[in-house]
């Protein structure tokens, strides 16, 4: 265990746990769009920008998500420096998603009522990989991926064609932090709506009930992956024992 | 080539190519390094071996082909040894007379010499050209003595004789306390003390430990890496496998782009005759030692010469970074210890274990010792690689050894630091070149490019120019250096084009400091750079494009317009060489007419008219 300062207040946290997940469990807010408890830390939207102070007495800016706690380190998370950075972070993010609710509200919240740049049209994806992660890291597929460099990176599915890895599970979806990607199911059919394509999946029958509840792919993928016969999965979450 | 298992072997074999080289042969020394390559140097050396062999002389002169001595200015370059008299801008038509001449009569042909463009003087020998004058090259200059396919050129120097030393008569912590007390540091941009990085990684858990040769070198213009590996690729091998003893380490990768093919092909060729002699690979030279090196290929991207992007790229993934809050040098590639250096600081180590961390101390500034390559490039005479020592004044970099500005131009500004550098004006050209006096006025020594401009460089356009490079390099992770560097470049492209406003230059500030502060890795980070200077020192250029809508350079196309001048006596080589017809004759030996409608400003008229007729404004 070390001990360190969030804002002035002492914690104790166990070593190797970032300063965002400590301050989080702690009940200290620091604004992030890119981190999630699910997946490993990216550091890609820099809004949990902290001061900190370590122990030799070496002052910088660091990603919270990304910088393990020490031993006397002092963390400053809303200080003049921190929350300039931010605005003009989330100045930038507005501009490019200006539709987005959550940035729209992130912005607020941080004191951006408008973006000072030209307005582009990029949907709601602020390019954070929390799908690309969570498909990889707790699916397994890595269906999706993102793709090209710079300006003109994107999220998109292998090729930007059908993705045979894709199971339909909709992990993405989930975890999506604005939005860019949706899935509705309807019917016998499962639609995932991603900044680029649209995959459908059919949709499996409960032998109980006979309600529609999962993609057939995405069964078939936990019963291989767990061993069991294909059909394992034949009924729904309700009708199971 | 036999095995070598001792260094005592490698001794008697240095000892036998020296005894049975004789010294009063001849030697056509030929640059085959790729300036000379793309200014037509194979086809030079084709003919100066058909003509050799033609002449029945192949018993009695030797064709070495070298790398890049450094004056790619006045390429191809031969230099005829012993004498040491040194040809320029040879071409395949010079060679037989040559041979016939300077080969077989002794004489010197007047046309081929360097000629001092200040003084008209003319060099007969290396040593007496000014570009070379100033230069202290402990790294290069053994570039020219060396056909780099061929490692017994390299053992007849000294070759591996640091590594014996190192290996064989201290132990691993000797050499690191050598290169402590050496100071060196690294050339590849942020000049971190190489000592302390192999320590870290020596002292980290974990195994095996790596060490990696970066060559991945991409700033616009820059080439001294390159020319190390393609000169001398033997010297950075041994620089290797000294630092892998020191850390720890038995196995290494060179990390160099594709791009440069001879430089790959060069460093494979010297791992496979290192191998085959011994001195590299399992129990070098009997010693119990054993380190193995690979080649690595990059794909190209700028920000591989990242090391954690670099890492990755080695790792099969996407050449991005990650943050550093725990160094590569404990958590590396593939999560072990790794310790990366460039190209020149590897080739270092050798020097310094050979000569001692006093002699080495002795180059350069307090904080800052041995030499430095630069690639001088831009707006200067003498284009081309020099070595010097640090602390050399900008100035007489150059001044004295780049020849000045061409063309009797004013001197404007000197870019240091490759694309992410700043721009240093003409007025503070007497700093020091050293790690810390770059970085004072707001530039870096970054690897060592070397960009002049004269005033007819809009110093708004090169930072939009610079701007533009990082946002096309960006590898688009992080929010600020993705979305920030495009913001950057659209408002300075406002600018450049007369949609400045006067919040433009603080619009700037305000997102140069947020990429400083808050992007992930050092491409974002000093991406501002450039931005920031020529505010800084130029300011005075941004507010003439804001208000005036005026470029005073005659760069911006959207602020200026050409015309005609009342000498211009009408010889018509412009109406000739303007691409839009837009410039016709009214009379005989009176001024052409320019017609502003169909004119594009190329600038087509400006370049050809030997009169100063056309005017820019």
């Amino acid at each position: 265990m070390v001990t360190l300062t969030i804002d002035g207040k002492v914690i104790e946290a166990e070593e190797g746990m970032m300063v965002l997940d400590v301050a989080t469990a702690h009940n200290i807010y620091i604004p992030a769009l890119c981190a999630h408890e699910s997946v490993s830390p990216y550091g890609a939207c820099r809004l949990c920008l902290v001061e900190v102070k370590t122990g030799s007495g070496r002052e910088r800016l660091v990603t919270s998500c990304l910088y393990p706690v020490e031993e006397g380190l002092e963390v400053k998370t809303n200080t003049e420096r921190v929350r300039r950075n931010r605005q003009t972070i989330i100045d930038l993010l507005l501009a490019r998603c200006p539709e987005s609710e959550v940035i729209q509200d992130m912005a607020r919240q941080l004191g951006v009522e408008k973006t000072s740049y030209p307005q582009e049209d990029h949907g709601s994806c602020i390019l954070c990989a929390l799908c690309v992660r969570a498909c990889e890291e707790v699916v397994g597929v890595s269906a999706i991926s993102l793709v090209n460099r710079g300006v003109e990176r994107e999220m998109a599915i292998p090729f930007y064609d059908d993705s045979n890895a894709c199971i339909g599970c909709g992990s993405c979806a989930y975890i999506c932090p604005t939005g860019a990607i949706k899935m509705e199911d309807s019917g016998d059919t499962r639609t995932i709506t991603m900044p680029g394509n649209v995959i459908e999946f059919k949709l499996a029958k409960c032998s109980v009930c006979g309600d529609y509840f999962a993609p057939e792919k995405q069964l078939e993928y936990m019963a291989r992956k767990a061993s069991l016969e294909p059909d394992f999965f034949d009924r729904c979450i309700n009708c199971r024992d | 080539m036999n095995r070598l298992s001792s260094p005592q072997e490698l001794e008697a074999l240095r000892e036998s190519i020296v005894r049975n080289r004789d010294t009063r042969r001849r030697c056509l020394t030929i640059c085959g390094g790729t300036g000379c390559l793309a200014l037509g140097a194979e086809e030079l050396i084709a003919a100066f071996r058909s003509e050799v062999e033609s002449r029945g002389l192949i018993s009695g002169v030797d064709i070495r082909v070298t790398g890049c001595p450094g004056f790619c200015e006045r390429g191809p370059l031969v230099v005829i040894e012993p004498e040491n008299i040194l040809y320029q801008r040879v071409r395949p038509k010079d060679v037989a007379e040559i041979v016939s001449e300077t080969i077989v009569s002794g004489k010197i042909i007047d046309r081929l010499l360097y000629v001092d463009p200040n003084t008209g003087q003319k060099a007969v020998h290396e040593s007496e050209v000014p570009f070379y004058k100033k230069q202290l090259r402990l790294l290069l200059a053994d570039n020219s003595r060396i056909d780099p396919n061929n490692v017994n050129d390299y053992i007849a120097l000294g070759g591996y004789s640091a590594l014996v030393k190192a290996i064989f008569k201290m132990s691993p912590v000797e050499v690191l306390e050598e290169v402590r007390k050496a100071n060196l540091r690294g050339r590849g941009g942020g000049g971190f003390a190489t000592a302390r990085k192999w320590q870290t990684t020596r002292d980290a858990e974990g195994e095996p430990k790596y060490v990696i040769c970066n060559c991945d070198e991409g700033d616009p213009g820059a080439f001294m890496d390159r020319s190390l590996m393609e000169g001398n690729p033997h010297s950075a091998i041994e620089g290797m496998l000294i630092g892998a003893y020191a850390i720890g380490s038995n196995e290494g990768f060179i990390y160099v782009r594709n791009e440069y093919p001879l430089a790959v092909l060069h460093a494979e060729t010297a791992i496979r005759q290192a191998e085959e002699c011994g001195l590299l690979g399992d129990n070098i030279l009997g010693s119990g030692f054993s380190c193995r090196i690979s080649i690595n290929r990059g794909g190209g991207a700028f920000v591989c010469g990242e090391s954690t992007a670099l890492m990755a790229s080695l790792e099969g993934k996407v050449g991005e970074p990650r943050a550093k809050y725990i160094h590569t040098s404990e958590k590396g590639l593939w999560e072990k210890p790794t310790n990366l250096n460039n190209v020149e600081t590897w080739a270092n180590v050798p020097l310094i274990i050979n000569k001692g961390a006093d002699w080495y101390r002795q180059i350069g500034t307090e904080n800052s010792k041995g030499t430095k390559i630069f690639s001088l490039v831009g707006k200067v005479n003498n284009t081309g690689l020099v070595e010097v020592p640090m602390g050399m004044t900008l100035r007489e970099i150059v001044t004295d050894i780049g020849g000045g500005v061409p063309k009797g131009k004013k001197l404007k500004a000197v870019q240091t630091g490759g694309p992410s550098g700043g721009c240093i004006p003409e007025s503070m050209l007497d700093i020091p070149v050293d790690f810390d006096e770059l970085d004072k006025v707001g530039s870096m020594m970054g690897s060592g490019g070397m960009i002049v401009m004269d005033e007819t460089n809009c110093m708004v356009d090169i930072a939009r120019y610079f701007i533009s490079f990082l946002e096309g390099e960006s590898c688009g992770k992080c929010v600020p250096c993705r979305e920030g560097l495009k913001r950057m470049r659209e408002i300075l492209t406002g600018i450049t084009e007369g949609r400045g406003e006067e919040e433009d230059i603080e619009r700037l500030e305000r997102l140069s400091e947020t990429l400083m502060d808050s992007a992930l890795c050092g491409l974002g980070q000093t991406a501002p750079n450039p931005v920031l200077t020529s505010i800084r020192y130029f300011r005075d250029e941004y507010q003439a494009h804001i208000r005036d809508k005026r470029c005073p350079a005659g760069v911006c196309k959207a602020l200026i317009t050409y015309s005609i001048s009342d000498k211009c006596p009408g010889c018509g080589l412009c109406i000739k060489t303007c691409p839009q017809g837009a410039i016709t004759l009214v009379e005989k030996k009176k001024p052409v007419l320019l017609d502003q409608e169909k004119c594009i400003k190329c600038g087509a008229c400006y370049d050809v008219c030997r009169l100063d007729s056309v005017i820019v404004k």
